[in-house]
């Protein structure tokens, strides 16, 4: 839905060089199996090729393009939007830093400490450090603000205790945007907010332990902190103002925050023909091929019918996209930016579940078996969908949020 | 072929747009609307047409029937999306009056090719209202299919569910000339036309069935039937528009009453089993919103597609507009079930609304055809 005639000057000249670039330096196919997406990664060396990918990117200006010069980026302005799009366009693969640049890099590059800001951000955007994300807790998920992990400051550096779960690529990650207890005499007025170091650290203060998904795979984890020490130049913003810092990093997940994440993606593996798993076209594909009571499933009214409802579905959440950008058919500014994730997550749960219906008797089948339909992908698909209705605040965080900021209904809590 | 982004609304259909929204405002608030057309409850009450032709006559001094009539015939020839936007301002006010219908039948007669076409288009552009008669006796949406029959200019038959056809001054009629189903002028008040109200649910509109004994009629374009499918986006698209802004009122209001309402101790919207939900109707308006703004931009940018686009819009409006009432209705508890609320007036134009050119069930049938074949 770009639309090149809307750009400015300096996007239109950055598009036509993208476009170049692009053209001139995809990978290719890659020499080995790459997972549906950033979190699901845990073989190594698909990591490392996916990292090659990004700092190729990154060496090129497409990522980090509207972050300033002192901190490696491009010092452009509305420019990683165009990157994005000549990126997809180009069926790309991801980028493997996702949780570093969608949610770490802003929230660095709006409070972090000077020097430090131009110290990590470059090897962030390159994706030559990972970044992990340690905000859940066994006791703080929805609740987001009742952290028990704590820092106590210790002459001029802050020593931490505490246990952070779910947090994906932390087997991977050199640094991790923490969120904390600094004070236990206010909930939210006690939280501060840190960079700490992971990889470096292991042994030395930090474990990270594996935690096994539904679907068998690994990619998330759990990481223990036993007196790790941390100089407080990695504080960001003010001691107890954690809460404030986190509402940047949530604003720029939930794709609301003033700074574009780069993203790149639409690669698909040589050996899935047809429409990508995910879509909801796939689903006719697999409608057509599929069996129920002596006909194919694309012959089934009811079926039919879903299918529909989710194409219609899918065309929607990419109109609300287009429309966000026309002020005059925006009532409310917020109203649709709060919506994208808990539409998009909620979408590509129920492709990957009627999916699983359209299957029928082979949908008992998985990966590990030759005869699964579409080799199980869907069922991974459907499992692993989950894990995003589930975090960045479970979807029923995500109404209580639009309700109260968007409807003006009072507050649930 | 790549559409505008900005859905080809730009300062001009804003201007409308917030001209209309001031209109409705100033002028009928849904107190009015309700002592107006909902002054009497009985019912067994005779079917009576109720609106205000005053205000009628200020819409067409405003050039809101213009809007859409090409220059060339006196109009003012702006995109659909700026009659997307006047009927959205409509469903949000639950306005009765024949400017839907009249939005409607233009974008038919703009595609039929004939002098008497352009001539009519001239008369709506300066205020005369008009309406499809195109449905039978089954309540068929097939362009292709009329229970009206053609001879030597002289209509005979019945058309069915003829929307607001107690206020049109023109109605465009199609019927079988034995070489295909054509469009023709008829003047409601010709001999041989007779106009039966039907007693219908919806207090904020009306409906007929009109029968023609050898009525007189003006051939519009032989090859109605193409019109009318070439249209169909366009009158898929505004009444999808309408179902959005009653649906905004239904969610605005609920909203309120949520916020102020209290029971155990607390607003109602405190309550998660109501809070919910409501943002669900709000997620289902806004995917019906974008839906309908890109489906009347493809009528002009990317025609190929248009009635698909058209079609997903309908469903999602329809399925909204069944959503967004019945919640609405729930929500606002004992009152809610009440005449003396005004919830009801948008709770039934919406439910009329849903099923006109066919509700989201239908609309999902014919996209499936469509997208992904006919089924075996």
């Amino acid at each position: 839905m770009s639309d090149a005639s809307k750009d400015t000057p300096e996007q239109a000249e950055f598009r036509a060089y993208c476009q170049k670039w692009l053209a001139e330096n995809h990978p290719g196919q890659p020499p080995v199996h790459i997972p549906q997406g950033a979190l699901e990664l845990s073989d190594p060396d698909a990591l490392v090729w996916l990292q090659k990918w990004q700092k190729s990117a990154y060496d090129a200006g497409l990522v980090g393009a509207d972050y300033s010069k002192d901190c490696g980026g491009g010092g452009r302005t509305g420019c990683q939007a165009i990157a994005n799009q000549e990126m997809q366009k180009a069926k790309t693969p991801f980028l493997p830093n996702i949780i570093g640049l969608g949610m770490a890099a802003p929230t660095v590059y709006f409070h972090g400490q000077e020097g430090v800001k131009q110290d990590l951000l470059p090897r962030l955007l390159s994706g030559e450090d990972i970044w992990c994300q340690g905000f859940s807790e066994p006791g703080a998920g929805s609740d987001l603000a009742n952290q028990q992990t704590f820092a106590r400051k210790e002459g001029d550096s802050w020593v931490i205790n505490g246990h952070k779960v779910w947090t994906s690529l932390a087997h991977f990650a050199s640094w991790m945007i923490l969120l904390c207890r600094t004070s236990k005499d206010d909930k939210y007025n006690g939280l501060s907010y840190f960079v700490v170091p992971i990889s470096s650290m292991i042994g030395k203060g930090v474990t990270v332990r594996p935690l096994i998904k539904m679907t068998g795979e690994t990619g998330f984890n759990e990481v223990i902190f036993e007196d790790l020490v941390v100089e407080d130049k990695y504080r960001l913003d003010e001691v107890g103002a954690g809460w404030k810092v986190a509402m940047t990093t949530l604003a720029h997940e939930r794709g609301a925050g003033p700074l574009t994440t780069p993203s790149a993606g639409g690669q698909v593996n040589e050996k899935e023909k047809g429409p990508s798993i995910g879509s909801a076209a796939a689903l006719i594909e697999l409608a057509k091929v599929s069996y129920r009571n002596g006909k194919t499933a694309a012959d089934d009214g009811a079926i039919r019918d879903q299918i529909m409802q989710l194409m219609i579905r899918q065309e929607g959440f990419r109109q609300n996209q287009r429309r966000i950008s026309t002020k005059a058919l925006n009532d409310h500014p917020m109203r649709l930016p709060l919506q994208f994730k808990l539409v998009a997550t909620e979408m590509n749960q129920d492709i990957a579940q009627l999916a699983y219906e359209i299957e029928g008797a082979a949908s008992s089948l998985y990966v590990n078996d030759d005869n699964a339909a579409a080799g199980g992908q869907w069922q991974l698909a459907y499992m692993n969908s989950f894990g995003v209705t589930i975090a960045a605040g479970a979807n029923e965080v995500q109404r209580n949020i639009l309700g109260e900021r968007v409807l003006n209904m009072p507050k649930s809590k | 072929m790549t559409q505008s982004n900005n859905f080809g609304f730009g300062e001009d259909e804003t201007m409308l747009r917030d001209s209309a929204r001031k209109f409705f405002a100033d002028n009928c608030g849904p107190e009015k609307i309700h002592s107006q057309v909902a002054d009497n409850p009985d019912i067994h009450r005779a079917v009576e047409s109720k609106w205000d032709k005053g205000l009628w006559k200020q819409i067409a001094e405003l050039g809101w029937t213009a809007v859409c009539v090409p220059e060339a015939a006196g109009g003012i020839g702006m995109p659909v999306v700026a009659a997307v936007a006047l009927a959205e301002e409509a469903g949000k006010a639950a306005f009765p009056s024949p400017l839907i219908a009249t939005l409607n039948a233009t974008f038919a007669v703009r595609e039929c090719n004939s002098d008497a076409a352009t001539k009519l288009l001239g008369e709506i552009a300066t205020g005369s209202s008009a309406t499809l008669a195109i449905t039978n006796e089954k309540g068929s949406w097939q362009a292709t299919d009329t229970g009206v029959t053609a001879k030597d200019g002289k209509l005979s038959g019945t058309a069915y569910f003829v929307q607001d056809a107690l206020k049109a001054d023109v109605l465009v009629v199609s019927a079988d000339s034995g070489n295909g189903v054509a469009l023709y002028r008829v003047d409601p008040a010709a001999d041989g036309v007779t106009i039966h109200a039907d007693a219908i649910i919806d207090l904020t509109r009306d409906q007929a069935h009109i029968s023609f004994d050898g009525a007189a009629a003006e051939l519009l374009d032989a090859k109605g039937a193409e019109a009318l499918t070439k249209a169909m986006p366009a009158i898929l698209c505004i009444t999808s528009a309408d179902m959005i802004g009653s649906g905004e009122w239904l969610l605005q209001t609920t909203t309120e009453y949520a916020q102020t309402r209290v029971q155990f101790d607390r607003p109602l919207g405190f309550f998660q089993a109501v809070k919910h939900p409501l943002v669900n109707v709000m997620l289902a308006i806004d995917a019906a919103k974008s839906l309908t703004y890109n489906a009347a931009c493809a009528i002009e940018e990317e025609p190929e597609n248009a009635l698909k686009l058209a079609r997903m819009a309908k469903s999602a409006a329809s399925d909204m507009a069944v959503f967004s009432s019945s919640r609405a209705v729930q929500f606002h508890g004992g009152i809610g079930f009440t005449w003396e609320c005004f919830v009801h007036l948008f709770f039934k134009r919406q439910m009329h609304n849903h099923i006109l050119y066919g509700d989201g069930k239908y609309q999902r049938a014919l996209l499936a055809d469509m997208l992904i074949g006919k089924a075996a």
